[in-house]
């Protein structure tokens, strides 16, 4: 049973860095076309540090080790997805025992999203990562007898809606109007780790 | 210790950080602590909260710190930075809403005359509208 718990953890942790990994080049030309083209890089390098350490991680609780992961995000990365995303993960941390239910996961998977938003000072439809964050943390509020599948869908159409909107927060405002009709690459990356997520609750990752 | 408050100067770029960190130094000699840092931690355009604390501590005064940066992760990675402080130093640490070059040449003038950490970043943000 220890083992498996582990085992778990450690998928849990390693499917969503790995994801975000693999999509290390989509993340950066979305960001070149609305921002400073390193969100792909700067993720890549916080998450292989992340990797890096998976034997570690996985030894703790899940909330220590998302406290852990989370700090490896703000050290590394550099960017403004470093403090972000750190700020994330070590929320959720704070927020979470070990393994968690549905309801103490939406718990604190909607006091991490607050804390996000107080990192950047932002709030949804800002044409950022807390448009994608925001529609999952209801989905996890909601429920469903097919929790994966709904938490995918609402994903997938988080990150298109973001495409028409016009970015409020982050270096993409500075485009104003132009920076309409692309994806925001924040709100991707959260959906790649939110799918990866999903994965490994199927047995999938 | 120095008796006046020091200026921490963070850009994505370190040459602008250095640059003007230079400035600083040309209004106000020696005698405010004044530290910079850019770059993130691979070395390429970015901001690395450890270096910015470490910044930081390389200027500690108690009569505070003010910190100056450019763009938005630097102002979240130097908020990341004061929360890796102690929380008795973190209190003393403003992250002033300023231009990160005029701000920090005014604040470190402000500084000169032994103003207080309020007074100097109030004096620096007066440059924002």
């Amino acid at each position: 049973m220890m083992a498996d718990v582990r085992d778990l953890r450690r998928r849990l942790i390693k499917a969503p860095a790995e994801r975000v990994i693999a999509h290390a080049e989509e993340l950066t030309t979305l960001d070149q076309a609305i921002g400073d083209g390193d969100h792909g890089i700067n993720m890549k390098r916080g998450l292989e540090a992340v990797l890096a350490d998976l034997d570690k991680l996985a030894e703790k609780p899940l909330g220590e080790a998302l406290k852990a992961a989370g700090m490896h995000l703000v050290t590394k990365v550099g960017g403004a997805s470093g403090p972000l995303y750190g700020t994330l993960f070590m929320s959720l941390g704070k927020g979470l025992a070990d393994i968690p239910d549905r309801a103490q996961m939406a718990n604190a998977f909607r006091a991490a999203v607050d804390a996000v938003k107080a990192r950047g000072k932002s709030d949804f439809g800002m044409k950022t990562m807390l448009d994608v964050l925001g529609p999952v943390a209801e989905t996890l509020e909601a429920g469903s007898a097919e929790l994966t599948t709904a938490l995918r869908q609402r994903a997938a159409d988080a990150v298109a809606a973001t495409k028409p909107l016009q970015a409020i927060r982050g270096r993409a405002s500075f485009l104003g109007e132009r920076s309409k009709g692309h994806i925001d690459p924040g709100a991707r990356s959260s959906q790649l780790m939110v799918e990866a997520v999903c994965d490994v609750i199927e047995g999938r990752a | 210790m120095s008796q006046f408050v020091g200026i921490v100067i963070v850009s994505h770029s370190p040459d602008v950080a250095r640059g003007a960190a230079a400035m600083v130094r040309q209004m106000v000699g020696e005698e405010v602590p004044c530290a910079f840092t850019g770059g993130n931690p691979a070395g390429d355009l970015g901001t690395d909260p450890l270096k910015i604390r470490d910044a930081i501590e390389s200027v500690w005064s108690e009569a505070g710190v003010a910190v100056f940066v450019d763009l938005g992760g630097a102002e979240m990675n130097a908020e990341m930075a004061v929360e890796m402080l102690d929380p008795a130093r973190g209190e003393k640490v403003r992250i002033c809403n300023a231009p990160v070059v005029e701000g920090a040449v005014i604040a470190a003038s402000e500084a000169a005359g032994g103003s207080t950490l309020e007074q100097v970043c109030a004096t620096a943000e007066e440059l924002s509208p």
